[in-house]
């Protein structure tokens, strides 16, 4: 579904990505892991074409996706939850969902994303009205979730939606990780706290100073002795 | 667990802020006591005058206001000062007044005179339009990813280009606006006799529904959600699959809009045009909107409408020549930026901006 080869990527003259090869099959869950500076939002960005790829190719459903822009990239049917959350803090909590389903012209279906949401996450029901930047961190990350499946994306990219997160709430968004693929979304998975990425992916990548330095079965790379050492604690 | 404590140290305030604390109370009891001898010792000046510069105000402020808005919308998603918007204004000045001249030759103003008056005011949005749309494309866009002073730079040189590219193409000579006969002279407002011209009505109604219109737009309009989400964050809204360089454009388009009309009202109002006359009321309507916190879009109408009486009521009530009211603009100016450089209205620079 989605292919990245030898995808290179530069800020200026620092070399971010160093040939970055990975694919996500669809239906799966698959995770990036690696520590920080390792090139992982270097990579989301990459595919949702917040950056431009030096070199390499992307491919999305068969359509080459490099350099093309952000927006269109997001109509394709790739949303990215970005790291940070970035949820607009002046707009309401109502047209931050508003705004994940910009492109969207189909009204009903529209509004039934907007129940799903609402489900998902029950607390953002009740601050509808409410300036996203009122919200509470864990609120917040749950608002930047929900705007991006209102796109009702084909794959969804994930940057840390733990970071931050008392250990109640992430196990709790995991969880609702694990639903939102079980309800047929691709999702492609950063995370610093990798057992716990590990231990929902079907398979992972392991991020190196902007190369891949491990790659396979989620519960393969929890039992590498490196992984264990390295990412693991231990 | 040890409980901090956040409570900030207090410090005792600068030398420097203190002294401009100190001229900046010394200016307002000086003001205030000109004032206080003006009301009492001045015996001539009735209800009438003051109504009169009332309503002078609140025209010259509406006028002010939706210029200023141009100014505040683009600084709101680009952070940049146009300063070549006072010129946009001034060719939509002249659309305004070529339609007018056209239409009253063919005998059409005699006849369709509220009909002139539309297709004025249209003309001359659609030309500050167009001028908006090219400015943005030819100037700024190529520019994005400069650093912030090279865009301001090339505003200024915008506005000195496109004064002297209309000062050839259309003469030094003075244009006099003509005048539909509905909008010639004025009336009295009941037992006090204010005088209200009917320009003055023409231009105050058409600036409020205007802003009100932009109100409902940004509010609640597809584009002015997407106009607000670009504002706070480029990056996070083209995710939302947003457009972001035709938002900046469509931005830079209704801000042009509200010029043009701005400049027809300014035509009627000062009964004429030429090529520099977007000059100084861009100047001030910058003004208003760094009164009322640029970015702002309340705080450019409040600043518009402030400005205005502040102007018109000022030399009055300062008991000097009304000439002076430039000084007052830019005075006002002066003193906001020292002592609230986000504006009276200004909510707090958000980090990002600072
Ligand atoms: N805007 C930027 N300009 C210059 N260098 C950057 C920029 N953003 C990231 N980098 C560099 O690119 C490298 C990869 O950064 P990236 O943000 O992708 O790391 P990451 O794996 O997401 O780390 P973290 O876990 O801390 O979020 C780092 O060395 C970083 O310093
Ligand atoms: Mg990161």
């Amino acid at each position: 579904m989605l292919e990245l080869k030898n995808v290179h990527t530069f800020y200026g003259h620092i070399h971010a990505l160093k040939g970055i090869s990975l694919t996500v099959e669809e239906g799966e869950i698959v995770t990036l892991i690696g520590s920080n500076g390792a090139g992982k939002t270097t990579t989301l960005r990459t595919i949702s074409g917040l950056l431009a790829p030096r070199e390499g190719e992307i491919w999305f459903e068969g359509q080459r996706i490099d350099g093309v822009s952000a927006h269109k990239i997001t109509e394709m049917g790739i949303a990215h939850c970005p790291e940070g959350r970035k949820i607009f803090g002046r707009l309401t909590v109502r047209e931050n969902l508003e705004l994940g389903a910009f492109l969207r012209k189909d009204k009903d279906g529209i509004k039934q994303d907007f129940e799903r949401v609402l489900d998902l996450f029950p607390r953002l029901r009740e601050r509808l009205k409410q300036p996203g930047g009122t919200l509470s961190g864990g609120e917040q990350q749950m608002l930047a979730i929900g705007r991006a499946l209102m796109s009702r994306p084909r794959i969804l990219l994930l940057d840390e939606p733990s970071m931050g997160l008392a250990p109640i709430l992430v196990q709790q968004i995991f969880d609702i990780i694990e639903e939102i693929n079980a309800q047929g979304t691709t999702v492609l998975l950063v995370e610093q706290n990798a057992r716990l990425a590990l231990s929902i992916a079907s398979r992972g990548y392991v991020l190196e100073t902007g190369r891949i330095r491990l790659a396979g079965p989620a519960a393969e790379l929890m039992d590498s002795e490196e992984v264990k050492a390295a990412y693991l604690g231990g | 667990m040890t409980i901090k404590a956040t409570r900030r140290a207090r410090t005792l305030p600068d030398f420097t802020t203190l002294i401009l604390w100190g001229l900046g109370g010394i200016s307002l009891l000086v003001i205030l006591y000109r004032i206080f001898v003006v009301l009492t010792t001045q015996e001539e000046l009735t209800a009438t005058i003051w109504g009169f510069q009332l309503v002078n105000g609140l025209v010259l402020g509406g006028v002010y206001a939706l210029i200023a808005l141009g100014y505040t919308l683009v600084y709101g998603i680009l952070f940049m000062i146009n300063f070549a918007h006072g010129e946009v204004m001034m060719l939509g000045a002249y659309a305004g007044y070529f339609t007018l001249t056209y239409l009253n030759a063919r005998g059409f103003m005699e006849t369709n005179p509220i009909l002139t008056l539309v297709i004025t005011f249209v003309a001359g949005m659609l030309v500050s339009m167009l001028a908006g749309i090219t400015l943005e494309r030819v100037a700024y866009r190529p520019l994005r990813r400069a650093p912030r002073l090279v865009p301001l730079i090339t505003a200024i040189g915008a506005s000195i280009f496109l004064q002297n590219a209309a000062l050839r193409i259309f003469g030094s000579k003075l244009r006099v606006y003509v005048k539909p006969s509905v909008i010639e002279g004025g009336f009295r407002l009941g037992e006090s006799g204010i005088f209200v011209p009917r320009t003055g009505v023409l231009i105050f109604v058409t600036s409020i529904l205007l802003m009100i219109g932009l109100y409902l737009l940004v509010q609640y309009t597809k584009l002015g959600k997407a106009m607000r989400a670009v504002a706070e964050d480029k990056d996070t809204a083209a995710l939302m699959g947003i457009d972001v360089d035709r938002v900046i454009v469509q931005t830079f388009m209704l801000g042009s809009l509200l010029a043009g009309a701005a400049g027809v009202m300014l035509g009627f109002h000062n009964s004429q045009v030429n090529a520099f006359i977007g000059f100084i009321p861009g100047i001030k309507a910058f003004t208003a909107a760094v009164l009322g916190g640029i970015g702002n879009i309340p705080g450019a109408m409040f600043g518009g409408f402030f400005l205005g009486l502040a102007e018109s009521l000022g030399p009055t009530a300062l008991g000097i020549p009304s000439q002076y009211k430039d000084v007052i603009a830019f005075s006002l100016l002066v003193l906001v930026l020292i002592f609230r450089p986000t504006g009276l209205l200004g909510e707090v620079l958000s980090e990002k901006r600072a």
